[in-house]
């Protein structure tokens, strides 16, 4: 349980009536990113991601794994994060809790739903063996809106992957060789998070806003601008032009930040 | 996977007596420091030692939670030793692992003779490490890169533990042994010491040595150890130094002050430096040296005719 001041609340929301916030961005203005990437040689692909001052280090490892039943032809992608209490102080030891969880399942929804990856084109032979991408984010500094921070992260690492070949011999088994080629991957998916405090929707909030904020909203866009998918969170009801209106902001925003997107 | 066999078969020590990474048997790995690298944490810092890359966060001393555990004469230190799912080459396992746990705790041990945890009765000193990478010899990166964000957090410290690990290979001993030495050597002796006390606080060992290639990998872990400890002062010198520069652009008058007040406490402090200090015999290389010197000199001045005889007596 977080205690925030009323005083904040008061001037945050003050200054959102004026048509300001606390850091003088615009409403639509996202922090600076920067992105570094291959900075963990041990991992397959691996990126760090800055969005103001947030900080995410994402990094792949890739196994060779049997598929899914249901879907014998495709390779998994699965994604995982921790929430380790270097990030922040309110962060605690233990299990990942709600706030972990929710961050890995939208980061892991926003990849898995868009056309970036093909997961048919990590399969290495039909229902025996396909590639498994496992998708780590560990959180380094938390100054508010871990989500679209780890999606970048995610996103500059997966950029960065790459798979060992599989010879798969006669007698079945598959056989990891040193060779290796660049994951298949097209246009990606980038998230944008508005935070929705007294009735005002801000993109990406600080962890000022994030305190005060009475809901929230998550919209990744996918490389041919249709939608991958979303979270609402937050106990505070959205209404349906609020939503559209997101999406509309959100996709605008996305076109700026994929210029900014580092080139394979 | 595959090429583990032929790992085993494969020299660490070339005909020139040099290693896979061409160090000679003495040479530690390069190592890059950073404190305040992590922008939440109340102290930090970064190391890069060979290709490890880990970051360790300080919070404290703070209030205890669960309450249960306070002590109710003295701080509670935790340190929390974590290595990354893709820190080594085949996925680590989220949840922690026994080893993890193990090394927690001797880092624990290494760490908390040098803080003054009577001080803070009731309250928590938090130690989190992070390893990002893993290359051989990550606990005692990890010994030293905690020390630093110990220092950075501004805990005082009866001095920094810094650490590395010695052992033998193909035969010989070396120190900081690296990933495939580690592996497949033949001993790994890590060793976490406070140089300037020359007390070891953290020591393990894994294979087989004789009691003099022992003595001998000590020594060795001892003085990469006198050598990542000045890396250690030098990182923390530039950090209060680009503070002071700070305090000069903002406030000149404040740092005239401090450079007054500095100035007055050698003076204080004269009359205390010729008490013997039992606890700091132990120290090789600078106590018992300055303490010889001083008591020559009193003799010099009261007896100068017995000492031209004792003087030999005193150095053997």
């Amino acid at each position: 349980m977080k205690i925030v001041a009323e005083i904040d609340r008061e001037r945050i929301s003050t200054l959102l009536r004026e048509g300001k916030r606390v850091d003088g961005r615009g409403f639509d203005e996202i922090r600076p990113t920067k992105l570094t990437q291959d900075v963990i040689s041990k991992a397959e692909g691996s990126s760090e991601a800055w969005l103001g001052k947030s900080r995410v280090l994402a990094g792949v490892k890739i196994q060779v794994g049997r598929p899914f039943p249901d879907t014998p032809d495709e390779g998994v992608v699965i994604t995982s994060a921790e929430l380790f209490p270097i990030a922040s102080p309110e962060f605690e030891l233990g299990p990942p809790g709600e706030q972990a969880i929710e961050l890995a399942r939208v980061v892991d929804r926003g990849i898995r739903h868009s056309s970036a990856i093909q997961r048919s084109s990590l399969c290495i032979k039909s229902g025996e063996h396909v590639y498994l991408v496992m998708l780590d984010l560990y959180i380094l500094a938390d100054h508010g809106n871990l989500i679209d921070a780890a999606s970048l992260a995610a996103i500059g690492a997966l950029m960065n992957t790459k798979l060992p070949k599989v010879n798969v011999t006669e007698d079945g088994t598959a056989e990891v060789l040193e060779e290796t080629f660049p994951l298949e991957m097209g246009p990606p998916p980038l998230t944008v998070t508005f935070a929705k405090i007294d009735g005002t929707l801000v993109a990406d909030p600080t962890l000022e806003e994030e305190n005060v904020m009475d809901g929230r909203i998550s919209i990744a866009i996918d490389g041919d601008d249709t939608i991958s998918s979303m979270q609402k969170s937050g106990g505070v009801p959205f209404t349906y032009q609020e939503v559209t209106d997101a999406i509309e902001r959100a996709s605008k925003i996305v076109k700026k930040m994929r210029k900014q997107l580092p080139q394979r | 996977m595959s090429d583990k066999k032929a790992e085993a078969e494969q020299p660490l020590i070339d005909g020139k007596g040099l290693r896979t990474d061409g160090r000679k048997l003495d040479e530690l790995r390069p190592i890059h420091l950073e404190v305040g690298n992590l922008s939440r944490a109340d102290g930090s810092a970064y190391i890069e030692h060979g290709r490890n890359k880990i970051v360790a966060a300080v919070y404290g001393p703070r209030e205890l939670h669960p309450r249960h555990l306070a002590q109710s004469d003295r701080a509670l230190l935790r340190v929390i030793y974590r290595m990354a799912t893709f820190s080594v080459s085949d996925r680590k396992r989220p949840a922690p692992s026994r080893r993890e746990h193990e090394i927690s705790m001797v880092l624990r041990q290494a760490l908390e003779p040098m803080l003054f945890l009577k001080m803070y009765p009731r309250a928590a000193i938090d130690v989190f490490i992070q390893v990002l990478e893993a290359d051989g010899g990550s606990r005692c990166a990890s010994a030293t890169v905690a020390a630093l964000a110990l220092a950075d957090a501004g805990i005082p410290m009866r001095g920094l533990v810094a650490g590395v690990a010695a052992g033998k290979i193909d035969g010989k001993i070396a120190v900081d042994l690296s990933d495939i030495e580690d592996k497949i050597g033949d001993a790994d002796v890590p060793t976490v010491m406070a140089p300037e006390r020359g007390e070891i606080t953290l020591l393990q060992m894994d294979g087989k040595l004789t009691k003099k290639e022992l003595a001998t990998a000590l020594q060795m872990a001892e003085e990469g150890i006198h050598q990542i400890h000045e890396m250690q002062k030098e990182v923390l010198l530039k950090k209060y130094a680009k503070i002071r520069d700070q305090i000069a652009e903002v406030s000149p008058e404040l740092l005239e002050k401090v450079e007054e007040i500095k100035e007055e406490k050698p003076k204080e402090e004269e009359p205390k430096e010729e008490e013997p200090k039992p606890t700091r015999k132990r120290t090789k290389r600078t106590t018992p040296a300055k303490a010889e010197e001083k008591t020559k000199t009193t003799k010099k001045t009261k007896t100068p005719k017995k000492k031209k005889t004792e003087s030999p007596k005193e150095t053997e």
